[in-house]
């Protein structure tokens, strides 16, 4: 099962001609990822890295059956790339891309939302989505970690691989790196909401960061619709106001938004919030062994 | 990047809407000058405003009307190098004093839990919106506008009337909004605020006052922005040196210097390091420096290089989680930082802890052991390296 990605999904790399496409393309092929092919409009008949390149989505869908795509083409030309996968259908589109304008995001989610949301976006400015052992679409490192039974959701990817890493003896259903920017496709309630009806998936691991109101609203929905385990994690409660701490989204102004806010809402609802991603680790640890 | 008020009225005025005519002083002697300037050309009232990158500069004294120019020099005198929140007032805004019938609160702006934009639109302006949303909420109408359709004249005048604007100031209102809509999307903003927006005694509809903040993702293509815009005055030299070498640098004001990979992680070190800090007489990180996935030899370089510029740092806490990159490429990374700093006639004189965690850890730690750098300790955990560089950074133990 896992969420979203596994071993029958069909993966297809838009911008898999670049360095960061072709060098993603092998790690994702060496985590087992049924890459299928990519798309490069202008190098379509082509191959690469042993891969058929396309000249569309659509084309790439209609000859090999993939239902997932991963962007890795410049910031500059992210709108164009997603939209097109949304308009081929695409079930789930991984934008890993950083760097996207705030209205180039609005308008492919607006996009998105007028076509019928039949495409999952995750980012952009993410990294990716993993199920371990069964398929890893974007950057998370594969190796870091084992299959397993706890599901995570983050904003930040470097916490994710230290989480994953940490947990690596009890293994995850699914991780997914959800990004760091103001406006995003898949959010964590869309996670933990895919978590709880995940049979594969016992309990959840929720990182987040300063910025927005995106986990006082998860903790909202845990109350209401959660009933698996939650264990939690937020930085950035040094962080100062007005500064953006690396993700264009992390940035606190005014009183909302800060990390001991999002961390009162957590606790309200019965999450356990570790003080340290180490901390939040033991509390994963032993909510798994108590099972 | 956030705006001045007068670059924001700037750039309002290149897309026609209506401010009031205004000029930059730096010194009480310009702001007379502009003063006689408005007063000659028919306008001896004029407004002294404070331009600092925060809001209640009003409620501050930050905002002064003057009478005439030798008032205006007083006014001024006091504005100049007022502490707002922080800031300090470098320059003033002189404007000729706007005869004000009516304020009313508009912006366009964000809604990051809808994934959309938001129009926001107020008969009851000038003051906290906030705090009129909180009181009054059907006072202040909030329309979502798609990226898609946007907003043209019509749906501008529907927002004005949905937000209780009278109908001598709809026609336009209704003008000035469209025309913010063109600067929010055509300058790649995330908020344009025009608060007070005002109805003249005349019955025209002006901004009186404005900010607007501008998307960095869109440099791109908004070519002009960080020329036209950037505060280089205000900028600290040390994030203005890691800008330059592109590296994510914001500087803080404790002790301990920080270094890691990710931006959530670096995040997650400074608060680490103010936890463990607690213990070490309230020792707190001295900065926020990503470097990012790849963490090269140069990058490395280049990060400790501007970390140890601090001359507040005395210690160094370089926190790696080794995942695209491997731990041994860092710590060689690391090895070739140190010698290439030396090289550079910039030795490393502070204690640099790293924790090296993820792929090829064991291998990463023995490179950094067989290398035995005097300056260099290894702890095995996050938490325990943060305690022991904010140990180091007490001077308690050496």
């Amino acid at each position: 099962m896992a969420i979203w990605l596994n071993d029958s999904s069909k993966v297809i790399v838009q911008g898999m001609t670049g360095s960061e496409g072709t060098k993603h393309t092998r790690r994702m092929l060496a985590a087992g990822t049924n890459i299928v092919g990519g798309v490069n409009a202008r190098k379509a008949g082509t191959t690469h890295e042993g891969l058929p390149v396309f000249g569309t989505v659509a084309e790439a869908m209609e000859r090999t059956g993939a239902d997932v795509s991963v962007v890795f083409v410049p910031p500059k030309f992210t709108k164009d790339a997603v939209i097109e996968a949304i308009d081929a259908g695409i079930g789930l589109c991984v934008v890993i891309t950083e760097g996207v304008p705030v209205h180039d995001t609005t308008a492919f989610w607006a996009h998105a939302v007028a076509t019928g949301n039949r495409t999952r976006i995750i980012g952009p400015n993410c990294p990716g989505i993993a199920s371990p052992g069964k398929s890893n679409a974007g950057i998370i490192p594969a190796d870091i970690t084992t299959e397993g039974r706890i599901g995570l959701v983050s904003k930040s990817g470097t916490l994710t691989y230290q989480l994953m890493y940490e947990l690596r003896d009890i293994g995850f259903s699914t991780a997914v790196g959800i990004g760091g920017d103001p406006v995003i496709g898949t959010t964590h309630i869309d996670c933990l909401q895919a978590f709880q009806e995940d049979p594969e998936t016992d309990a959840i691991v929720m990182i987040g960061e300063i910025g927005g109101d995106a986990e006082e609203r998860a903790a909202a929905y845990i109350d209401q619709h959660v009933t698996k385990p939650v264990v939690a994690y937020v930085a950035g409660f040094t962080a100062p106001e007005g500064k953006t701490m690396g993700h264009a989204g992390a940035i606190v102004s005014g009183s909302s938004g800060t990390a001991q806010a999002k961390k009162e809402a957590l606790e309200k609802v019965g999450v356990r919030v570790g003080k340290t991603p180490s901390e939040t680790a033991r509390l994963m640890r032993e909510i798994m062994k108590s099972r | 990047m956030d705006l001045f008020e007068h670059q924001a009225k700037e750039l309002f005025a290149e897309y026609g809407i209506a401010v009031p005519r205004g000029k930059v002083a730096h010194t009480p002697e310009q702001a007379r000058a502009l003063a006689e300037e408005f007063a000659a050309a028919g306008s001896s009232r004029v407004v002294v405003k404070a331009q600092v990158k925060t809001g209640g500069r009003g409620k501050a004294g930050g905002v002064k009307v003057a009478d005439d120019a030798s008032d205006a020099y007083g006014k001024a005198t006091d504005i100049l190098g007022m502490d707002i929140k922080g800031h300090t007032v470098h320059k003033v805004l002189i404007e000729e004093a706007s005869s004000i019938a009516q304020e009313y609160y508009f912006s366009f702006l964000l809604d990051r839990a809808n994934r959309t934009f938001l129009a926001i639109c107020s008969a009851e302006g000038g003051m906290d919106i906030e705090e009129v949303a909180a009181t009054t909420p059907d006072k202040v109408a909030k329309i979502p506008v798609s990226a898609l359709t946007g907003v043209d004249r019509a749906r501008a005048r529907e927002i004005a009337e949905a937000g209780g604007l009278p109908a001598e100031a709809l026609d336009g209102a209704a003008e000035l909004i469209e025309k913010l809509w063109m600067v929010f999307v055509d300058e790649d903003a995330t908020l344009v605020e025009v608060n007070p927006m005002i109805l003249t005694s005349d019955g025209r509809v002006m901004a009186l006052d404005g900010k607007v903040t501008l998307d960095d993702n869109a440099a791109f293509r908004q070519a002009d922005h960080e020329e036209r815009f950037a505060d280089k005055a205000a900028e600290d030299p040390l994030e203005a040196k890691a800008k330059a070498k592109d590296l994510n640098y914001v500087k803080l004001d404790g002790t301990v210097g920080i270094i890691g990979n990710g931006a959530g992680l670096v995040m997650s070190t400074l608060d680490v390091v103010a936890y463990a800090g607690e213990e070490f007489g309230g020792q707190k990180p001295a900065n926020f420096l990503d470097i990012g996935g790849g963490a090269s030899a140069e990058v490395m370089a280049d990060g400790l290089d501007i970390v140890l510029s601090d001359p507040d740092v005395k210690s160094v806490f370089v926190n790696v989680f080794g995942g695209i990159t491997a731990c041994d490429a860092v710590a060689n990374g690391i090895v070739s930082a140190v010698k290439l700093l030396g090289e550079r006639g910039e030795t490393v004189d502070r204690p640099l802890v790293v924790r090296l965690d993820g792929n090829n850890a064991a291998l990463g730690r023995q490179i950094l052991t067989d290398a035995n750098i005097a300056v260099v300790e290894q702890v095995d955990t996050m938490d325990e390296a943060a305690r022991r560089a904010a140990e180091l950074a007490a001077g308690s133990v050496r």
